[in-house]
């Protein structure tokens, strides 16, 4: 065995990261690590790279415990990891990060630079990678960028070699030049951890597939007896959705014809680099859509594009019935569209400002008069806002810092409400929120829908999905795949064509999405 | 499938061409300005390109020069050091003070005491996490009134014999100040582009995170490259001394922001990971000419210097922002 741990645990603070974790890599093997988000595989990687310590368990390596205190010496041991985001130096030439730190040297000092490209390009092609060493890193794609990663760890004596979400921001191309360097690195005896969210690529590339969820190996097997829906299911739990949908009957009726005014949102082939393709729905008014996808399946992105916060390649988008001829935030708020960003603390919250300034930042123009904010009107504002959502602060001037996480969301929420919008999209609106405060979330995305806005959401929980939502449009690889109405349902019936759709069967069984 | 490869080459083989013409106006710019910039001045004041007024014009910037040698190195790395103007003038009152023990006592103990407030600073930012504006802009408070604690305004070197030589002097007709800069740059750029600290400071700057993760001492690098800036202030700040026989606690006022300046003049990345020593010796060069140049006008008072080189480096930055749009790119 290459490489083993037995029983690893891992707090941190009050949360238990993992939980008895026994995994185990043999040489020449590709083993898949697979898990939604805080499943602890991040946590598993960094254990065994030595970022972090174990609080208990074992790591063993040909057989030998093993206690790595950082990276350094968890690669001179040779057990290293290529992340997501690449750790190499962007204004250096390919071969200089190839051998940073172990350069070739003439007399003992200086740099023999001719011998370094040469040798950088004996690495490169051992590889099959056809590329110039003395090219900057910065201008190869992100692929080849990640490949001269693990080129470089394995060239440093590696074995055991740790790829996290190697290909989630590849080209096809680049995908395939992947595939051929790891078939190059089983070949040569390496083991392989592939940590990945694709689940095609995962039944491609690897020999055994093992699941963490919530901390603990919920399976591990040969890929060849571990079909798809089962680990999809292993991936996300099949706890049932315990809270009824009462608001769906309630919009049943609603299903009136698609004249232009009914559509809030309509989106047409839209496509953002590969991370999301040729994507089409509609929303119609009063109407909440979820978005549902595994991690990974571009949903962040989707609604990015749609928000024109990433410039589209293609497609348009309209709200209301009208086009939004450039696509850039200002221009998609002044059309009536408004976005609420999965990330609260980096792309919502002003900390330093009040409740009230943070409600009414979007808004400034229609408060002031003469450039001067009216303070009487911007009370007014905030004070029919707090009370609607039902929002909880010592008052206007509270920092919004004092604030619980939900109460601090329903003012985002407010925020985007002020720009009086015909569509609303809330990415992830519960993330982070305690469950009390998610319910009362739900209220209010209930009512918007009920005032006649349309909604798209989507969540990290699949359940809550499935439960706010009218109708689910599911998401894989950046494509549309599938659609349902979730009256009476439940996520099982979801799990299933998440699980299809991934099979790459693509049945979108319960009419388009759109 | 093939047809998306020759797409992504073709695009690739775009960025480039486009990285190398980036990379070539980020790095030959500055002396491509600093000669058209000589002409002209030629043109209009023939005594301006006398071989006499270029060595008066380049001693003149040695000691800027040799300020920004490290001042360069620090900026690469993603940091700054405003402790060097400070430490040039406590360097000429140390230098004063060590004179009459000879010329090397008189070299050395600038050079010592810079490399000790190197070490400090370096120190401070590497183990406390501080700043390295704060370090080393109380550094530059801190070295100001020692200076003038140790040497009032001037002390003067009754008898400068060879230490004076050493700045005065010249060698087959060029002035030894010039040849120590020319000397010292060609030494920092070998050390820049062909050793292996050399490559650890580019990465630091480039990417500090991964140049960790990539196994870079991350810590050493950078406190020795504090100790090569405050060492180079200290040598500048002898070699003023024995210039001028004299310390002086207000010499190198202002050198601090002015070789970041030159760095940022001569296309060091004011944010790391990128820069020349060529660039930066432009950089220094180019001060150096506007200065003599509204000398030569003679009826311009010394503010206009300053809004010259103000142009000069606003220009520089526009320059260096444009390039960076195209870098993201």
């Amino acid at each position: 065995m290459l490489l083993e741990t037995r029983g690893l645990v891992k707090t941190f603070g009050p949360v238990r990261a993992l939980r008895d974790v026994s995994f185990d890599l043999q040489a020449g093997e590709v083993h898949g690590l697979m898990g939604e988000n805080g499943a602890g595989k991040s946590t598993l990687i960094k254990l065994l790279t030595g970022l972090n310590r174990p609080d208990g368990g074992s790591i063993l390596l040909d057989g030998r415990p093993v206690s790595f205190d950082s990276p350094r010496a968890a690669q001179a041991a040779g057990v290293a990891a290529v992340y997501q985001e690449i750790n190499l130096i962007p204004e250096r030439s390919v071969a200089d990060n190839l051998f940073l730190g172990r350069e070739p040297r003439r007399f003992g000092v200086l740099v023999d630079r001719a011998r370094m490209v040469e040798e950088a390009r004996a690495l490169l092609r051992r590889y099959r990678l056809e590329i110039d060493p003395r090219r900057t890193l910065r201008t190869l794609g992100l692929g080849l960028q990640q490949l001269i990663s693990i080129a470089r760890v394995v060239s440093l004596g590696a074995r055991a070699v740790i790829l996290d979400e190697p290909t989630s921001a590849l080209s096809g191309a680049e995908v395939e030049l992947l595939y051929g360097v790891v078939e190059q690195l089983r070949r040569d005896g390496i083991g392989l951890i592939y940590v990945s969210h694709r689940l095609s690529e995962c039944y491609r590339l690897c020999d055994r597939l093992t699941v963490l969820r919530d901390g603990a190996v919920v399976a591990s097997e040969p890929t060849a007896s571990l079909p798809r829906a089962r680990l999809v299911a292993a991936m996300l739990g099949r706890e049932q959705v315990a809270a009824q949908k009462d608001h769906a009957a309630a919009h049943g009726a609603q299903d009136g014809p698609d004249t232009e005014a009914a559509v809030a949102l309509a989106v047409e082939d839209l496509s953002w680099r590969h991370r999301v393709r040729n994507v089409s729905l509609q929303v119609r008014r009063g109407e909440i859509v979820g978005l549902a996808g595994l991690l990974g399946s571009g949903r962040t992105e989707t609604f990015k594009t749609i928000y024109g916060a990433e410039k589209p390649d293609g497609g348009t988008v309209s709200v209301a019935g009208r086009r939004i001829a450039s696509p850039r935030p200002s221009e998609s708020i002044r059309r009536g569209l408004a976005f609420l960003s999965e990330d609260r603390r980096s792309e919502g919250v002003f900390a330093q400002l009040s409740v009230a300034e943070n409600l009414t930042a979007a808004v400034l123009p229609r408060i002031s008069r003469f450039g001067v904010i009216s303070r009487r009107r911007r009370d007014d504002m905030v004070r029919r806002y707090v009370q609607s959502l039902g929002v909880k602060a010592a008052g206007p001037d509270a920092p919004i810092t004092s604030l619980s996480g939900g109460n601090q969301q329903k003012v985002l929420i407010a925020r985007a409400l002020c720009t009086e919008p015909d569509m609303v999209m809330l990415d992830d609106p519960t993330r982070g929120i305690d469950v009390g405060a998610k319910a009362e979330v739900h209220r209010v995305v209930r009512g918007l829908a009920a005032e006649g806005l349309g909604v798209l959401v989507t969540s990290s929980e699949l359940e809550e999905v499935v439960e706010l939502s009218d109708r689910l449009v599911v998401l894989d690889e950046g494509r549309v795949t599938g659609g349902l109405d979730t009256a009476g349902r439940d996520s099982d019936d979801v799990l299933a064509i998440l699980a299809g759709g991934a099979a790459g069967t693509n049945a979108p069984a319960h009419g388009a999405a759109s | 499938m093939s047809a998306a490869v020759t797409e992504a080459g073709a695009a690739e083989a775009r960025a480039e061409s486009r990285a190398r013409i980036v990379g070539l106006i980020q790095s030959r710019g500055a002396i491509a300005v600093l000669v058209v910039a000589a002409l002209a001045a030629g043109l209009v004041f023939p005594d301006f390109l006398h071989p006499g007024n270029l060595g008066d014009i380049v001693t003149a910037a040695s000691f800027l020069g040799l300020v920004a040698i490290g001042q360069t190195f620090v900026v690469i790395l993603g940091g700054f050091d405003l402790s060097v103007g400070s430490m040039v003038g406590l360097g000429t009152v140390l230098a004063a003070y060590a004179a009459p023990y000879g010329v090397l006592a008189a070299l050395l103990l600038p050079m010592l005491v810079g490399l000790l407030v190197g070490l400090i600073d370096g120190l401070l930012i590497v183990r406390a996490r501080m700043a390295p504006f704060i370090v080393t802009l109380a550094a530059l408070l801190a070295l100001k009134g020692l200076a003038v604690l140790l040497a009032g305004e001037s002390l003067v070197i009754a008898d400068p014999g060879l230490f004076g030589r050493l700045a005065n002097g010249s060698w087959l007709g060029i002035g030894n100040l010039v040849v120590i800069l020319l000397l010292a740059y060609a030494l920092a750029a070998l050390l820049l582009n062909r050793t292996r600290y050399g490559a650890a400071v580019f990465a630091i700057g480039g990417n500090e995170e991964a140049a960790r993760m990539l196994g870079v001492r991350v810590e050493r690098v950078k406190i020795a490259t504090y100790c090569l800036s405050g060492t180079l202030a200290g040598l500048a700040g002898a070699l003023l001394a024995a210039h001028l026989s004299s310390g002086l606690s207000s010499a190198g006022t202002g050198y601090e922001l002015q070789s970041i300046a030159a760095a940022v003049i001569g296309g060091v990345l004011l944010t790391g990971g990128v820069g020349t020593m060529l660039g930066a010796l432009s950089g220094v060069l180019l001060l150096g000419v506007i200065e003599n140049v509204i000398n030569q006008i003679g009826s311009l008072s010394a503010a206009y210097q300053g809004l010259a080189s103000g142009a000069f480096l606003l220009l520089a930055v526009i320059v260096q922002s444009g390039l960076t749009r195209q870098r993201a790119a």
